[in-house]
């Protein structure tokens, strides 16, 4: 029969019937249902199995504290584990699994677990698991993780996304209780910027589980009235589904909004959740307050959940989990739970409160001065057994108990900038104290201020005094008549006893675990944490930990707020890490740049290579060609034999004017810039302030006051950056002005001896590039094919006659096609940074391998250009005497003394007859390709004292890959050594 | 008049534009830019040659200014973006130079940017979800660096809660496109 359990009333759409499973068993609960508050309705109270014991257990709580309720939700790629029953939403179709079991639910095979649970106390894996040693990653620790394993995973891909978002607001309210709505209410009709945002779905908080009345309405008819007026105001923006997760720095808040977690899967295109950075200016903390246990022995059992819930299953869900109801209360409101579910029709057997003087208020037996001391029923409570003022035992049948051990306030958001909470005895909690977060107030429960009418005056007031504090005038909303009882408590936190009570239901701690780690030592608060687990995984101990600091303080014999209280941190609920991420995954973890010859290249079918954000081209393969190296060697000897052009726009270009430009640029390079012609370019070396190599390039000076400064592209960023600094910081007082024109030029190098001749046919004839004319480093501004302005540099990579040629990124793709279009008659090819590579080794050029942060300028044979007639950068630190030893690491040259070898790039450098470890090291190869102009393996490779040691025979080892060359020291410029080609 | 044709920074001959939900996306390509930066010492005469050039004064930080031809935003400490027609000032950087003279670097930047602007009723709610700029209170002329799915952007508000230009370094093109997209998809 369909939903047993289901009462009358409740806020529930019972027009909307909704089919969903648990354990492959069908059910039916209505819009408005939580899974838990569906399958209590259904007569279910077995949810799962704990983390240790696997001790049976339903819902403690109808909230996000709960410790229990724990399942698989939804199936394939969007199973999610550990998910909480209590604040699922119940949508058609859903289907669910209980988890952390071997065998039916009914008959957990690792059960046999809570049998030996003597073995199992505080520290146990501390204790067993020590010997022997290694057996703890291959055997033990797997063995535990799948004994103690909550949910598991498909392993399949999350197919959903994931925004992120940023909002702005005056006042940020967290949480749409009394307080809240109240403090919105007063906010919005001041014309404030407010954000409302709740975790719930359903807004109103406790108005819509209790039964108080409002005025002539019902709690949950004004929180309804209360959020239509705030919805027609267009500066308030209502933030259902959402949990604000933390309080961070400058008023910045974090914010979880659940925006498709109520359906069966998101709508297309939407986000399965956004995570958003909320700016507010003042924030109103309205939390609300937790309600928690009292621990006796067998209190975890299924049916045995907090009076709060208690009432909020029957009030809003219209669901209760037995025919019998009994109480557990040491204050007033447990009582509350018996009148609310007597008027419901529900048996309630007895209110059993720990007070001897308690009250009588609702119509029912009651036990006063009593406890309970434990409970029967093997898959969900039977009986409790108590104990009654006279210290008889007794047992009473009920299938449902509600314990009400007091309510904590949420302080959680008020210490996670350290703040820390105070003890405030009447109610027996911690309450918000010391330094909020800058901007907060606290209000309603959260605050402490438990009754309804309470909360509803603090919330106006606050809403009242954060206005003020922003200087806008603002009068309290008008407020409805409410219940304003006090807060009578008896504090009591565990009925003592000889079995196992448990403090915290999630981790599985008990009373005695407690007391285990105070004897063993464990007497902070944070050590109690990770020694027993107390308080931990997705609950964060909102149910616990108050229960194992009261337990604590016992033993010690302090108070409870001398015991301390352990540190809230952010995230307030689980957040997934693919709402950390947010569109930052897969393919879009990072932005792509795109060359001005992309399109151009893709359609030539190039293969391209992630450097840094950019895609080159790597090289274009021609039909016929099945490896890479066939096109690479192709693309290096066609240029070398007549001409190749190749897309080096990624290279950094930095323009740089102003009239102390050429100081500027003297100062932060180690070569001298200050007598460099117009129309010239010149290499530049730029050292760190350590003296070591930052990064290299070239530089023209197209004006007496404006220079153009190229960077490698690794580094385009970084030199920017490191130049804003030196002239803001370091020389505010120069007049230099720089910005990045990396995307503003499509920018190609023509290379090889027939470059001269296809650039002809491209710069308009006004323009003379002849060498007499137009000599190696030359530079200036020209027009090409019929006017278009470009710039022109003759400077060369691969150490053939090479310009590179710039013009407006816009023209680049046609200034490509032309450029192949022309070269046509010179068989010209395009290559791709894996040419360019090979042909820099070829000429000995240094790049981003040898410029690796460890390299001095002496190392990469340049210690000549760090000149010492004016200071620069890292020039001084340079002349330390580490840096200038005798052996210090110098560039050079390597073949293989058999030509066939090959050796690689990382590969050490070992004397012929030495062992090959550390001691004997000589240096190491850098850079290694196969030269296709002198058929073998060449590389360039830092070496002890290299420069001297031409001729010189050593081994390449390689242990990596356990092989090893012998290999000759030689020039590092393999091809035209003295530069001949580049200056034709 | 040279013979080359041009491209779009998403790589088409004409600029694209989509419409999702309330949302246009449209790529601008008819804009030239410059980078206007003062030189050290000469701020008044900066000031009133650039007062001249632009037909009003320089906008201070966050701001921008919309004149005929000109438009400037200001970019930074003493540094601003000048914008015109890209049909009639395609060279603009050195129309602008030969008009401030020696108190101002002027830096070409028309292709150095890609430039979409967004509009439609739920632009506000686009925006949101791309940057942390305060869009919702940003008044028409309202302009800012921020970042963009981690690309460093430039948002400038031409009508407040209507239209915006995002501005991001040209390479970028395609990645911010995709990102706007996504977005408003995800909001349409």
């Amino acid at each position: 029969m369909s939903q047993t359990n289901r009462i009358a009333g409740g806020l529930i759409d019972r027009s909307q019937t909704l089919n969903f499973s648990f354990d492959g068993k069908t059910y039916q609960g209505h819009a408005g249902d939580t899974l838990a508050s569906a399958l209590i309705a259904n007569g279910v109270r077995l949810m799962g199995r704990s983390f240790k014991y696997h001790r049976p257990r339903g819902p403690l709580t109808a909230g996000s504290e709960e410790p229990n309720a724990l399942v698989e939700l939804r199936s394939g790629a969007r199973q999610e584990p550990n998910t909480r029953a209590t604040v699922a939403e119940l949508f058609d179709g859903l289907t669910a699994r209980s988890q952390n079991h071997v065998g039916p639910l009914s008959f957990d095979l690792l059960a046999v677990n809570d049998l030996l649970s003597p073995f199992f106390a505080a520290g146990f894996y501390y204790k067993t698991f020590m010997w022997p040693k290694a057996f703890w990653e291959k055997l033990y620790e797997p063995i535990i993780r799948r004994a103690a394993g909550l949910g598991s995973l498909t392993m399949q891909a999350d197919p959903d996304t994931y925004d992120k978002g940023f909002l702005h607001c005056d006042v940020l309210i967290i949480g749409a209780g009394p307080a809240g709505l109240a403090a919105a209410l007063t906010a919005g009709r001041a014309g404030a910027e407010v954000i409302l945002a709740d975790e719930d779905f359903l807004l109103g908080g406790r108005l819509n589980s209790e039964t108080l009345a409002l005025g002539d309405q019902t709690g949950a008819e004004w929180a309804r009235t209360t959020l239509a007026e705030l919805a027609s105001l267009p500066n308030v923006r209502i933030m259902a589904r959402t949990t604000v997760i933390g309080a961070f720095d400058h008023g910045i808040y974090g914010a979880l909004e659940r925006v498709s977690d109520h359906l069966p899967e998101p709508l297309p295109g939407k986000p399965r959740q956004t995570l958003w950075r909320i700016y507010a200016r003042r924030s109103l903390l309205c939390a609300g307050a937790t309600e928690r246990p009292i621990a006796f022995e067998n209190n975890d059992r299924p049916g045995i959940m907090l009076g709060g819930a208690l009432r909020s299953y029957a009030n809003r869900w219209a669901a209760v989990p037995g025919e019998k109801v009994a109480i557990f209360t040491n204050n007033d409101d447990g009582h509350r739970t018996a009148a609310d579910l007597i008027a419901k029709g529900v048996k309630v057997t007895a209110v059993i409160d720990s007070r001897a003087d308690a009250p009588r208020i609702a119509d029912c037996e009651l036990l006063a001065g009593a406890v309970v001391t434990g409970s029967t029923g093997r898959l969900g409570l039977r009986f409790v057994k108590t104990r009654t003022a006279d210290g008889r035992e007794r047992m009473i049948e009920c299938q449902a108990l509600g314990v009400s051990g007091g309510w904590n306030p949420n302080v959680h958001l008020t210490c996670h900038q350290r703040g820390r909470p105070q003890w405030n005895a009447a109610l027996a909690a911690f309450v918000p104290g010391g330094t909020l977060p800058p901007g907060m107030l606290v209000a309603g429960a959260a605050n402490g201020v438990m009754s309804t009418a309470g909360a509803l005056a603090s919330g106006a007031e606050a809403a009242v005094a954060t206005l003020a504090d922003l200087g806008r005038k603002a009068k309290p909303a008008d407020l409805p008549q409410a219940e304003d009882a006090p807060v009578q408590i008896t504090p009591l936190f565990h009925v003592p006893g000889k079995g196992r009570a448990w403090v915290d239901q999630q981790n599985d701690v008990t009373v005695k675990d407690v007391k285990l780690a105070h004897q063993e030592g464990y007497i902070s608060v944070e050590h109690l944490k990770r020694y027993t687990t107390l308080g931990m995984a997705t609950d964060q101990g909102k149910t616990s930990n108050i229960g194992g600091l009261a337990v604590m303080a016992e033993m010690t014999g302090k108070s409870i707020p001398e015991t301390g209280t352990t540190i809230f941190r952010p995230p307030y609920t689980p957040v997934p890490i693919a709402a950390f991420a947010g569109r930052s995954a897969g393919r879009d973890f990072r932005p792509t740049r795109l060359t001005p010859s992309h399109h151009w290249a893709a359609e030539q079918g190039a293969v391209f290579v992630e450097v840094g954000m950019w895609l080159r081209a790597q090289w274009f393969p021609r039909e016929g060609e099945t490896t890479w190296r066939q096109s690479v060697d192709r693309e290096v000897l066609a240029t070398r034999k007549s001409v190749g052009i190749c897309d080096v726009t990624t290279l950094g270009k930095i323009d740089v004017q102003g009239s102390d430009a050429a100081d500027f640029l003297n100062r932060i390079y180690a070569n001298p810039f200050a007598k460099l012609p117009v129309g010239k370019v010149r290499y530049g070396l730029m050292l760190r302030e350590d003296g070591m190599v930052m990064d290299d390039g070239t530089t023209a000076r197209l004006a007496e006051d404006h220079f153009v400064l190229t960077t490698t592209t690794a580094n385009a960023v970084g030199v920017y950056r490191h130049m804003e600094f030196c002239r803001q910081c370091l020389w505010p007082d120069m007049d230099v002005q720089i910005i990045s024109t990396t995307e503003a030029w499509a920018q190609y190098s023509v290379a090889g001896p027939n470059a001269r001749k296809l650039l002809q046919k491209i710069v308009d004839p006004a323009f003379d590039i002849s060498n007499e004319a137009f000599p190696y480093m030359g530079c200036g501004d020209i027009t090409v094919c019929g006017g278009l302005r470009a710039r022109l540099f003759r400077i060369s990579f691969s150490g053939e006659l090479a310009f590179e040629i710039a013009v407006p990124t816009r023209y680049g793709d046609a200034l490509m096609r032309r450029m192949v279009e022309a070269g046509r008659e010179f068989d010209a090819v395009v290559y791709g940074t894996e040419a360019l590579g090979v042909m820099r080794i070829e000429k000995g050029h240094a790049a981003g391998n040898e410029l690796n942060g460890t390299t001095t300028a002496l190392n990469l044979g340049m210690g000549g250009m760090v000149n010492k007639k004016k200071d620069s950068i890292g020039s001084t630190l340079s002349e330390r005497e580490g840096m200038n030893r005798a052996d210090a690491l110098n560039l050079v040259g390597f073949r293989p003394v058999n030509p066939a070898d090959t050796f690689a790039a990382g590969s050490h450098l070992i004397a012929r007859d030495a062992v090959a470890n550390a001691a004997n090291d000589q240096g190491y190869l850098t850079s290694v390709a196969f030269s296709p102009n002198l058929g073998h393996t060449i590389g360039l490779g830092l070496l002890k004292n290299g420069a001297a040691r031409k001729g010189e025979v050593l081994r390449a080892v390689n242990p990596v890959q356990n092989s090893e060359t012998l290999v000759e020291v030689v020039s590092a410029h393999f091809i035209d050594p003295e530069g001949d080609r580049l200056r034709a | 008049m040279h013979d080359l044709g041009s491209l779009t920074p998403l790589g088409g001959k004409t600029s694209k534009t989509d419409q999702i939900g309330a949302i246009g996306i449209t790529e601008v390509t008819t804009t030239a830019l410059a980078s206007v930066s003062c030189r050290m010492g000469k701020a008044q005469a900066f000031a009133t040659a650039a007062t001249a050039l632009f037909g009003g004064p320089l906008p201070g930080p966050g701001q921008s200014t919309k004149g005929d031809p000109y438009g400037v935003i200001w970019t930074g400490p003493e540094q601003w973006f000048a914008e015109a027609p890209f049909d009639s000032h395609e060279d603009i950087a050195k129309t602008l130079k030969a008009g401030l003279g020696d108190t101002a670097s002027v830096t070409e930047q028309t292709d150095g940017w890609v430039r979409f602007d967004v509009s439609g009723a739920t632009v506000v709610d686009l925006l949101e979800r791309l940057c942390p700029v305060p869009a919702r209170q940003m008044q028409t002329g309202a302009a800012t660096r921020t970042v963009v799915e981690h690309m460093g952007c430039l948002v400038i508000c031409r009508a407040a809660g209507a239209q915006f230009s995002i501005l991001a370094p040209r390479s970028y093109a395609a990645s911010l496109h995709h990102a706007l997209v996504t977005a408003a998809r995800s909001i349409a």
